[in-house]
Protein backbone atom coordinates (compact mmCIF):
# COMPACT_ATOMS: atom_id res chain seq x y z
CA UNK A 1 0.00 0.00 0.00
CA UNK A 2 0.93 3.75 -0.52
CA UNK A 3 3.35 6.06 1.63
CA UNK A 4 0.10 7.74 2.36
CA UNK A 5 -1.64 5.16 4.13
CA UNK A 6 1.68 4.50 6.24
CA UNK A 7 1.52 8.13 6.88
CA UNK A 8 -2.12 8.26 8.41
CA UNK A 9 -0.82 5.35 10.44
CA UNK A 10 1.90 7.09 11.88
CA UNK A 11 -0.39 10.20 12.48
CA UNK A 12 -3.17 7.90 14.10
CA UNK A 13 -0.22 6.07 16.49
CA UNK A 14 0.67 9.63 17.59
CA UNK A 15 -2.57 11.01 17.86
CA UNK A 16 -3.52 7.55 20.47
CA UNK A 17 0.04 7.94 22.08
CA UNK A 18 -0.86 12.40 23.00
CA UNK A 19 -4.30 10.95 24.20
CA UNK A 20 -2.60 8.70 26.36
CA UNK A 21 -0.06 10.87 27.99
CA UNK A 22 -3.18 13.57 28.39
CA UNK A 23 -5.22 11.03 29.88
CA UNK A 24 -2.34 9.89 32.43
CA UNK A 25 -1.71 13.52 33.58
CA UNK A 26 -5.87 13.31 34.74
CA UNK A 27 -5.03 10.00 36.60
CA UNK A 28 -1.90 11.94 38.57
CA UNK A 29 -4.33 15.07 39.00
CA UNK A 30 -6.79 12.77 40.50
CA UNK A 31 -4.53 11.31 42.85
CA UNK A 32 -3.38 14.70 43.96
CA UNK A 33 -6.28 16.37 44.75
CA UNK A 34 -7.49 13.32 46.85
CA UNK A 35 -4.11 13.32 48.48
CA UNK A 36 -4.63 17.00 49.14
CA UNK A 37 -8.43 17.33 49.62
CA UNK A 38 -8.42 19.52 46.55
CA UNK A 39 -11.19 20.72 45.82
CA UNK A 40 -10.24 23.11 43.09
CA UNK A 41 -8.20 20.96 41.30
CA UNK A 42 -10.82 18.31 41.36
CA UNK A 43 -13.10 21.21 39.68
CA UNK A 44 -10.35 21.66 37.37
CA UNK A 45 -10.18 17.90 36.23
CA UNK A 46 -14.29 17.95 35.30
CA UNK A 47 -14.16 21.10 33.32
CA UNK A 48 -11.29 19.84 31.39
CA UNK A 49 -12.68 15.93 30.23
CA UNK A 50 -14.04 17.80 27.16
CA UNK A 51 -10.84 17.98 25.60
CA UNK A 52 -10.18 14.59 26.12
CA UNK A 53 -14.07 13.01 24.70
CA UNK A 54 -12.89 15.41 21.88
CA UNK A 55 -10.07 13.87 21.19
CA UNK A 56 -11.66 10.66 21.43
CA UNK A 57 -13.79 10.90 18.86
CA UNK A 58 -11.06 12.57 16.24
CA UNK A 59 -9.02 9.63 16.94
CA UNK A 60 -11.99 7.22 16.22
CA UNK A 61 -13.63 9.17 13.11
CA UNK A 62 -9.77 9.10 12.13
CA UNK A 63 -9.57 5.28 12.53
CA UNK A 64 -12.67 4.80 10.48
CA UNK A 65 -11.67 6.69 7.34
CA UNK A 66 -8.68 4.62 7.05
CA UNK A 67 -11.10 1.66 7.59
CA UNK A 68 -13.15 2.75 4.49
CA UNK A 69 -10.69 4.25 2.07
CA UNK A 70 -7.71 1.42 2.20
CA UNK A 71 -9.55 -1.54 3.81
CA UNK A 72 -6.32 -2.64 6.02
CA UNK A 73 -5.20 -6.16 6.66
CA UNK A 74 -3.14 -8.34 8.75
CA UNK A 75 -0.66 -6.30 10.91
CA UNK A 76 -2.51 -3.01 9.99
CA UNK A 77 -5.67 -3.74 10.29
CA UNK A 78 -5.31 -5.36 14.16
CA UNK A 79 -3.37 -1.88 14.75
CA UNK A 80 -6.52 -0.35 14.15
CA UNK A 81 -8.59 -1.98 15.68
CA UNK A 82 -6.46 -2.23 18.78
CA UNK A 83 -6.30 1.34 18.51
CA UNK A 84 -10.08 2.25 18.31
CA UNK A 85 -10.36 -0.17 21.68
CA UNK A 86 -7.47 1.66 23.46
CA UNK A 87 -9.15 4.88 22.60
CA UNK A 88 -12.68 3.78 23.72
CA UNK A 89 -10.28 2.75 27.20
CA UNK A 90 -8.68 6.27 27.72
CA UNK A 91 -11.29 7.99 27.59
CA UNK A 92 -13.15 6.08 30.29
CA UNK A 93 -9.71 6.31 32.45
CA UNK A 94 -10.56 9.76 32.06
CA UNK A 95 -14.16 9.37 32.93
CA UNK A 96 -12.91 7.84 36.24
CA UNK A 97 -10.35 10.79 37.01
CA UNK A 98 -13.55 12.74 36.70
CA UNK A 99 -15.15 10.26 38.88
CA UNK A 100 -12.52 10.40 42.01
CA UNK A 101 -12.28 14.37 41.23
CA UNK A 102 -16.13 14.09 42.46
CA UNK A 103 -16.02 12.37 45.16
CA UNK A 104 -12.89 14.67 46.28
CA UNK A 105 -15.41 17.44 46.53
CA UNK A 106 -17.63 15.66 48.76
CA UNK A 107 -14.75 14.60 50.77
CA UNK A 108 -13.12 17.91 50.55
CA UNK A 109 -16.18 19.33 52.80
CA UNK A 110 -15.55 17.24 55.32
CA UNK A 111 -13.31 16.52 58.57
CA UNK A 112 -10.62 14.18 58.17
CA UNK A 113 -11.46 10.92 59.78
CA UNK A 114 -8.38 8.89 61.25
CA UNK A 115 -8.48 5.80 59.91
CA UNK A 116 -5.59 3.22 58.13
CA UNK A 117 -7.31 4.06 54.88
CA UNK A 118 -4.65 4.65 52.18
CA UNK A 119 -5.95 5.55 48.48
CA UNK A 120 -2.13 6.05 47.75
CA UNK A 121 -0.80 2.61 47.14
CA UNK A 122 -3.67 1.59 44.85
CA UNK A 123 -3.76 5.11 42.95
CA UNK A 124 0.22 4.31 42.18
CA UNK A 125 0.32 0.85 41.28
CA UNK A 126 -3.00 1.70 38.94
CA UNK A 127 -1.17 4.73 37.98
CA UNK A 128 2.08 2.54 37.00
CA UNK A 129 -0.40 -0.31 35.10
CA UNK A 130 -1.29 2.64 32.87
CA UNK A 131 1.62 4.17 32.43
CA UNK A 132 3.29 0.46 31.22
CA UNK A 133 0.53 -0.25 28.97
CA UNK A 134 1.20 2.90 26.94
CA UNK A 135 4.95 2.31 27.15
CA UNK A 136 4.07 -0.86 25.91
CA UNK A 137 2.06 0.71 22.96
CA UNK A 138 5.03 2.90 22.42
CA UNK A 139 7.53 0.04 22.01
CA UNK A 140 5.33 -2.77 20.74
CA UNK A 141 6.36 -4.83 24.18
CA UNK A 142 4.39 -8.03 24.45
CA UNK A 143 6.14 -9.02 27.88
CA UNK A 144 5.80 -5.34 29.60
CA UNK A 145 1.83 -5.62 28.28
CA UNK A 146 1.52 -9.16 29.85
CA UNK A 147 3.40 -7.73 32.94
CA UNK A 148 0.38 -5.27 33.63
CA UNK A 149 -2.18 -7.78 32.85
CA UNK A 150 -0.56 -10.12 35.49
CA UNK A 151 -1.18 -6.90 38.09
CA UNK A 152 -4.61 -6.65 38.16
CA UNK A 153 -4.93 -8.79 40.29
CA UNK A 154 -3.09 -6.66 43.05
CA UNK A 155 -5.45 -4.04 42.37
CA UNK A 156 -8.50 -5.97 42.98
CA UNK A 157 -7.15 -7.18 46.52
CA UNK A 158 -6.52 -3.39 47.38
CA UNK A 159 -9.58 -2.97 46.60
CA UNK A 160 -11.33 -5.82 48.88
CA UNK A 161 -8.58 -4.53 51.99
CA UNK A 162 -10.28 -1.00 51.45
CA UNK A 163 -13.71 -2.44 51.93
CA UNK A 164 -12.77 -3.83 55.29
CA UNK A 165 -11.61 -1.04 56.58
CA UNK A 166 -14.34 0.86 55.25
CA UNK A 167 -16.89 -1.31 56.47
CA UNK A 168 -15.21 -1.57 60.10
CA UNK A 169 -14.92 1.56 60.29
CA UNK A 170 -18.83 2.22 59.71
CA UNK A 171 -19.30 0.12 61.98
CA UNK A 172 -17.17 2.51 64.90
CA UNK A 173 -18.55 5.85 63.54
CA UNK A 174 -21.78 5.43 61.89
CA UNK A 175 -22.34 9.03 61.39
CA UNK A 176 -19.67 9.14 58.97
CA UNK A 177 -21.64 6.75 56.15
CA UNK A 178 -21.28 9.41 53.78
CA UNK A 179 -17.97 10.22 54.06
CA UNK A 180 -16.59 6.31 54.30
CA UNK A 181 -18.76 5.75 51.22
CA UNK A 182 -17.03 8.48 48.99
CA UNK A 183 -13.63 6.59 50.58
CA UNK A 184 -14.47 3.15 49.00
CA UNK A 185 -15.72 4.80 45.76
CA UNK A 186 -12.37 6.21 45.41
CA UNK A 187 -10.90 2.94 45.65
CA UNK A 188 -13.29 1.47 43.69
CA UNK A 189 -12.69 4.02 40.87
CA UNK A 190 -9.15 3.40 40.92
CA UNK A 191 -9.63 -0.18 40.42
CA UNK A 192 -11.34 0.57 37.38
CA UNK A 193 -8.38 2.15 35.86
CA UNK A 194 -6.21 -0.42 36.33
CA UNK A 195 -9.53 -2.77 34.55
CA UNK A 196 -8.70 -0.52 31.75
CA UNK A 197 -4.95 -0.21 31.95
CA UNK A 198 -5.40 -4.15 31.96
CA UNK A 199 -7.83 -4.10 28.90
CA UNK A 200 -5.31 -1.84 27.07
CA UNK A 201 -2.50 -4.29 27.54
CA UNK A 202 -4.97 -6.78 26.18
CA UNK A 203 -5.30 -5.19 23.25
CA UNK A 204 -1.43 -4.55 22.66
CA UNK A 205 -0.84 -8.50 23.13
CA UNK A 206 -3.44 -9.02 20.25
CA UNK A 207 -1.78 -6.46 18.13
CA UNK A 208 1.24 -7.83 18.15
CA UNK A 209 1.02 -11.37 18.51
CA UNK A 210 -2.42 -11.72 16.69
CA UNK A 211 -4.31 -13.28 19.48
CA UNK A 212 -7.03 -12.82 21.42
CA UNK A 213 -6.02 -12.93 25.00
CA UNK A 214 -8.94 -11.24 27.21
CA UNK A 215 -10.73 -13.44 29.74
CA UNK A 216 -7.54 -15.35 30.64
CA UNK A 217 -6.72 -16.03 34.03
CA UNK A 218 -3.35 -14.61 34.56
CA UNK A 219 -2.62 -15.97 38.06
CA UNK B 1 -18.38 -31.94 7.08
CA UNK B 2 -15.20 -34.22 5.93
CA UNK B 3 -13.29 -32.03 3.55
CA UNK B 4 -12.21 -34.45 0.82
CA UNK B 5 -9.51 -33.53 -1.04
CA UNK B 6 -9.63 -32.76 -4.75
CA UNK B 7 -6.56 -31.99 -6.08
CA UNK B 8 -3.16 -32.71 -4.55
CA UNK B 9 0.03 -30.83 -6.28
CA UNK B 10 2.77 -32.35 -5.07
CA UNK B 11 7.06 -31.65 -5.30
CA UNK B 12 6.10 -29.62 -8.78
CA UNK B 13 8.58 -27.82 -11.00
CA UNK B 14 7.96 -25.56 -13.75
CA UNK B 15 10.41 -24.59 -16.39
CA UNK B 16 10.23 -22.24 -19.37
CA UNK B 17 13.49 -23.49 -21.09
CA UNK B 18 16.87 -22.93 -18.58
CA UNK B 19 14.25 -20.44 -15.97
CA UNK B 20 12.39 -22.46 -13.47
CA UNK B 21 9.07 -21.26 -12.83
CA UNK B 22 7.75 -22.70 -10.06
CA UNK B 23 9.75 -24.40 -7.67
CA UNK B 24 9.10 -27.74 -5.30
CA UNK B 25 5.26 -26.82 -5.23
CA UNK B 26 2.98 -28.70 -2.50
CA UNK B 27 -0.67 -27.84 -2.51
CA UNK B 28 -3.81 -29.63 -1.30
CA UNK B 29 -7.08 -28.05 -2.63
CA UNK B 30 -10.26 -29.79 -1.17
CA UNK B 31 -13.43 -29.99 -3.27
CA UNK B 32 -16.06 -27.49 -3.01
CA UNK B 33 -13.58 -25.18 -1.75
CA UNK B 34 -12.69 -21.96 -3.36
CA UNK B 35 -8.43 -22.01 -3.16
CA UNK B 36 -7.15 -18.03 -4.03
CA UNK B 37 -3.65 -18.00 -5.40
CA UNK B 38 -1.82 -14.84 -4.82
CA UNK B 39 1.65 -12.71 -5.21
CA UNK B 40 2.99 -10.33 -7.06
CA UNK B 41 3.19 -10.21 -10.99
CA UNK B 42 5.66 -13.07 -12.10
CA UNK B 43 5.50 -14.85 -9.12
CA UNK B 44 4.32 -17.84 -10.84
CA UNK B 45 0.48 -18.06 -9.80
CA UNK B 46 -0.60 -18.18 -12.84
CA UNK B 47 2.04 -20.84 -14.42
CA UNK B 48 0.42 -22.80 -11.39
CA UNK B 49 -3.30 -22.54 -12.25
CA UNK B 50 -2.41 -23.55 -16.10
CA UNK B 51 -0.36 -26.46 -15.23
CA UNK B 52 -3.29 -27.27 -13.76
CA UNK B 53 -5.51 -28.25 -16.53
CA UNK B 54 -2.21 -28.61 -18.74
CA UNK B 55 -2.46 -25.62 -20.89
CA UNK B 56 1.19 -24.97 -20.26
CA UNK B 57 1.72 -28.12 -22.48
CA UNK B 58 0.72 -25.81 -25.63
CA UNK B 59 4.43 -24.08 -24.51
CA UNK B 60 6.85 -26.11 -26.31
CA UNK B 61 9.71 -25.53 -24.82
CA UNK B 62 8.43 -25.83 -21.01
CA UNK B 63 8.78 -28.79 -19.05
CA UNK B 64 7.31 -30.22 -15.74
CA UNK B 65 8.76 -31.98 -13.36
CA UNK B 66 6.20 -33.68 -10.21
CA UNK B 67 2.60 -34.96 -10.25
CA UNK B 68 -0.45 -33.35 -9.80
CA UNK B 69 -3.15 -35.57 -8.76
CA UNK B 70 -6.65 -35.17 -9.65
CA UNK B 71 -8.61 -37.48 -7.65
CA UNK B 72 -5.77 -39.56 -7.19
CA UNK B 73 -5.05 -39.92 -10.77
CA UNK B 74 -1.52 -37.85 -11.94
CA UNK B 75 -2.75 -35.43 -14.94
CA UNK B 76 0.79 -35.86 -16.09
CA UNK B 77 0.49 -39.47 -16.62
CA UNK B 78 1.22 -39.98 -20.41
CA UNK B 79 -1.69 -41.78 -20.65
CA UNK B 80 -3.95 -38.84 -19.90
CA UNK B 81 -6.27 -37.44 -22.39
CA UNK B 82 -5.75 -34.04 -22.70
CA UNK B 83 -9.19 -33.24 -24.08
CA UNK B 84 -11.04 -34.83 -21.53
CA UNK B 85 -8.93 -33.45 -18.28
CA UNK B 86 -10.00 -30.27 -19.69
CA UNK B 87 -13.21 -30.84 -20.03
CA UNK B 88 -13.02 -32.09 -16.14
CA UNK B 89 -11.14 -28.62 -15.22
CA UNK B 90 -12.96 -25.93 -16.84
CA UNK B 91 -11.32 -22.75 -17.13
CA UNK B 92 -12.12 -19.01 -17.00
CA UNK B 93 -9.19 -16.26 -18.28
CA UNK B 94 -9.07 -12.70 -17.25
CA UNK B 95 -10.65 -10.90 -20.31
CA UNK B 96 -14.17 -12.58 -21.16
CA UNK B 97 -13.09 -14.50 -24.96
CA UNK B 98 -16.37 -15.17 -25.69
CA UNK B 99 -16.44 -16.58 -29.19
CA UNK B 100 -17.49 -14.69 -31.98
CA UNK B 101 -21.25 -16.45 -32.25
CA UNK B 102 -24.55 -16.40 -31.03
CA UNK B 103 -25.02 -16.91 -27.10
CA UNK B 104 -26.32 -19.78 -27.25
CA UNK B 105 -23.80 -21.29 -29.36
CA UNK B 106 -20.63 -20.07 -26.95
CA UNK B 107 -22.78 -22.62 -23.89
CA UNK B 108 -22.81 -25.45 -26.39
CA UNK B 109 -19.95 -25.28 -28.43
CA UNK B 110 -18.16 -27.28 -25.55
CA UNK B 111 -21.16 -29.88 -25.70
CA UNK B 112 -20.28 -30.15 -29.23
CA UNK B 113 -16.90 -30.12 -29.17
CA UNK B 114 -17.46 -33.63 -27.22
CA UNK B 115 -19.39 -35.18 -29.73
CA UNK B 116 -22.67 -34.51 -27.75
CA UNK B 117 -25.43 -34.44 -30.84
CA UNK B 118 -29.05 -34.51 -28.45
CA UNK B 119 -30.41 -30.97 -29.26
CA UNK B 120 -32.83 -31.19 -26.58
CA UNK B 121 -30.07 -31.71 -23.97
CA UNK B 122 -27.96 -29.45 -25.30
CA UNK B 123 -30.67 -26.92 -25.54
CA UNK B 124 -31.46 -27.57 -21.58
CA UNK B 125 -27.71 -27.41 -20.29
CA UNK B 126 -27.13 -24.31 -22.20
CA UNK B 127 -30.15 -23.21 -20.05
CA UNK B 128 -29.00 -24.72 -16.75
CA UNK B 129 -25.66 -23.39 -17.49
CA UNK B 130 -26.86 -19.77 -18.10
CA UNK B 131 -28.99 -19.95 -14.93
CA UNK B 132 -26.02 -21.18 -12.78
CA UNK B 133 -24.28 -18.14 -14.07
CA UNK B 134 -26.69 -15.72 -12.93
CA UNK B 135 -27.23 -14.59 -16.77
CA UNK B 136 -30.07 -16.60 -18.10
CA UNK B 137 -32.46 -13.55 -17.54
CA UNK B 138 -30.79 -11.26 -19.02
CA UNK B 139 -30.22 -13.03 -22.01
CA UNK B 140 -32.76 -15.47 -22.30
CA UNK B 141 -34.78 -13.21 -25.12
CA UNK B 142 -31.58 -12.81 -27.26
CA UNK B 143 -29.98 -16.17 -26.81
CA UNK B 144 -29.30 -16.34 -30.93
CA UNK B 145 -27.90 -12.65 -31.03
CA UNK B 146 -23.77 -12.51 -30.57
CA UNK B 147 -22.55 -12.52 -27.57
CA UNK B 148 -20.28 -9.98 -28.52
CA UNK B 149 -23.04 -7.68 -27.83
CA UNK B 150 -23.09 -8.25 -24.05
CA UNK B 151 -21.95 -6.30 -21.67
CA UNK B 152 -18.17 -7.11 -20.28
CA UNK B 153 -19.83 -8.76 -16.98
CA UNK B 154 -22.27 -10.66 -18.99
CA UNK B 155 -19.76 -11.67 -21.62
CA UNK B 156 -17.53 -12.60 -18.56
CA UNK B 157 -20.58 -14.76 -17.21
CA UNK B 158 -21.39 -15.73 -20.22
CA UNK B 159 -17.34 -17.70 -20.95
CA UNK B 160 -18.15 -19.22 -16.70
CA UNK B 161 -21.59 -20.26 -18.31
CA UNK B 162 -19.11 -22.17 -21.30
CA UNK B 163 -17.34 -23.46 -18.80
CA UNK B 164 -19.66 -25.20 -16.98
CA UNK B 165 -21.93 -26.56 -19.63
CA UNK B 166 -19.49 -29.54 -19.84
CA UNK B 167 -19.93 -30.59 -16.35
CA UNK B 168 -16.34 -29.92 -14.91
CA UNK B 169 -15.27 -30.45 -11.41
CA UNK B 170 -12.91 -27.76 -10.85
CA UNK B 171 -12.99 -24.22 -12.01
CA UNK B 172 -9.94 -22.33 -12.74
CA UNK B 173 -10.14 -18.39 -12.64
CA UNK B 174 -7.06 -16.41 -13.97
CA UNK B 175 -8.00 -12.67 -12.71
CA UNK B 176 -12.23 -12.88 -13.59
CA UNK B 177 -12.74 -9.54 -12.65
CA UNK B 178 -9.79 -7.65 -13.55
CA UNK B 179 -11.43 -6.14 -17.15
CA UNK B 180 -15.14 -5.40 -15.08
CA UNK B 181 -16.35 -2.89 -13.45
CA UNK B 182 -17.52 -2.85 -9.53
CA UNK B 183 -21.18 -4.15 -10.07
CA UNK B 184 -20.10 -6.63 -12.88
CA UNK B 185 -17.55 -8.18 -9.94
CA UNK B 186 -19.49 -7.98 -7.25
CA UNK B 187 -22.06 -10.11 -9.45
CA UNK B 188 -19.07 -12.37 -10.35
CA UNK B 189 -18.26 -13.08 -6.58
CA UNK B 190 -21.73 -13.80 -5.35
CA UNK B 191 -21.51 -16.23 -8.11
CA UNK B 192 -18.54 -17.81 -6.78
CA UNK B 193 -20.22 -18.21 -3.65
CA UNK B 194 -22.72 -20.25 -5.48
CA UNK B 195 -20.68 -21.73 -7.41
CA UNK B 196 -18.49 -23.95 -5.03
CA UNK B 197 -21.17 -25.61 -3.56
CA UNK B 198 -21.00 -27.67 -7.05
CA UNK B 199 -17.76 -27.07 -8.29
CA UNK B 200 -13.71 -26.73 -6.25
CA UNK B 201 -12.81 -23.06 -7.63
CA UNK B 202 -9.02 -22.28 -7.99
CA UNK B 203 -8.56 -18.30 -8.80
CA UNK B 204 -5.90 -16.39 -9.03
CA UNK B 205 -5.91 -12.36 -8.32
CA UNK B 206 -4.45 -9.58 -7.93
CA UNK B 207 -7.25 -7.83 -5.75
CA UNK B 208 -6.41 -8.44 -2.21
CA UNK B 209 -9.80 -7.83 -1.29
CA UNK B 210 -11.26 -10.16 -3.50
CA UNK B 211 -9.39 -12.99 -2.29
CA UNK B 212 -9.69 -12.04 0.79
CA UNK B 213 -14.59 -11.70 0.57
CA UNK B 214 -14.16 -15.26 -2.44
CA UNK B 215 -11.66 -17.84 -0.94
CA UNK B 216 -11.39 -20.26 1.66
CA UNK B 217 -8.06 -21.03 1.26
CA UNK B 218 -5.20 -18.51 0.39
CA UNK B 219 -1.87 -19.55 -0.82
CA UNK B 220 0.25 -17.07 -1.52
CA UNK B 221 3.43 -17.07 -4.23
CA UNK B 222 6.72 -15.34 -4.51
CA UNK B 223 9.21 -15.84 -6.69
CA UNK B 224 8.04 -19.11 -7.76
CA UNK B 225 7.60 -20.91 -4.79
CA UNK B 226 4.64 -21.17 -2.27
CA UNK B 227 5.69 -18.98 0.85
CA UNK B 228 2.37 -19.53 2.93
CA UNK B 229 -0.96 -21.43 2.88
CA UNK B 230 -3.97 -21.16 5.08
CA UNK B 231 -7.51 -20.70 5.96
CA UNK B 232 -8.13 -17.18 4.16
CA UNK B 233 -9.62 -15.43 7.22
CA UNK B 234 -5.86 -16.75 9.13
CA UNK B 235 -3.85 -14.98 6.05
CA UNK B 236 -5.41 -11.61 6.00
CA UNK B 237 -5.33 -10.98 10.43
CA UNK B 238 -2.55 -12.64 11.40
CA UNK B 239 -0.15 -14.48 8.56
CA UNK B 240 2.58 -16.66 10.14
CA UNK B 241 5.37 -15.04 8.28
CA UNK B 242 6.44 -11.48 7.43
CA UNK B 243 7.17 -11.99 3.69
CA UNK B 244 3.32 -12.80 3.50
CA UNK B 245 2.34 -10.13 5.69
CA UNK B 246 4.35 -7.65 3.96
CA UNK B 247 3.16 -8.18 1.14
CA UNK B 248 -0.76 -8.31 2.03
CA UNK B 249 0.02 -4.62 3.50
CA UNK B 250 1.73 -3.43 0.55
CA UNK B 251 5.06 -2.96 2.73
CA UNK B 252 6.89 -4.91 -0.90
CA UNK B 253 10.06 -3.75 -2.23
Amino acid sequence: MTIHFQRELEKIKKSILSLGALVEERVRMATRAMELRDANLAEKIIKSDYEIDELEVEVEEECLKILALYQPVAVDLRFLIAVIKINNDLERVADEAVNIAERVQVIAKRQRLDIPFNHYLMAEKSESMLKKSLDALVNMDVDLALRVCSLDDEVDNMLNEAYDVVKHAIGEHPDRVSYLINLLLVSRHFERIADHATNIAEEIIYLIEGEIIRHRDFT
Amino acid sequence: MEKSLKIAIKELNFFYRDFKALTDISLDVYAHEVTALIGPSGCGKSTMLRCLNRMNDLISYSRVKGSILLDDRNIYDPDVDVVSLRRRIGMVFQKPNPFPKSVFENVAYGMRVNGIKDKAYIAQQVETSLMAAALWDEVKDRIHESALGLSGGQQQRLCIARAMAVQPDVLLMDEPCSALDPIATQKIEELIHQLKITYTIIIVTHNMQQAARVSDITAFFYLGKLIETDVTDTIFTRPKLKQTEDYITGRFG
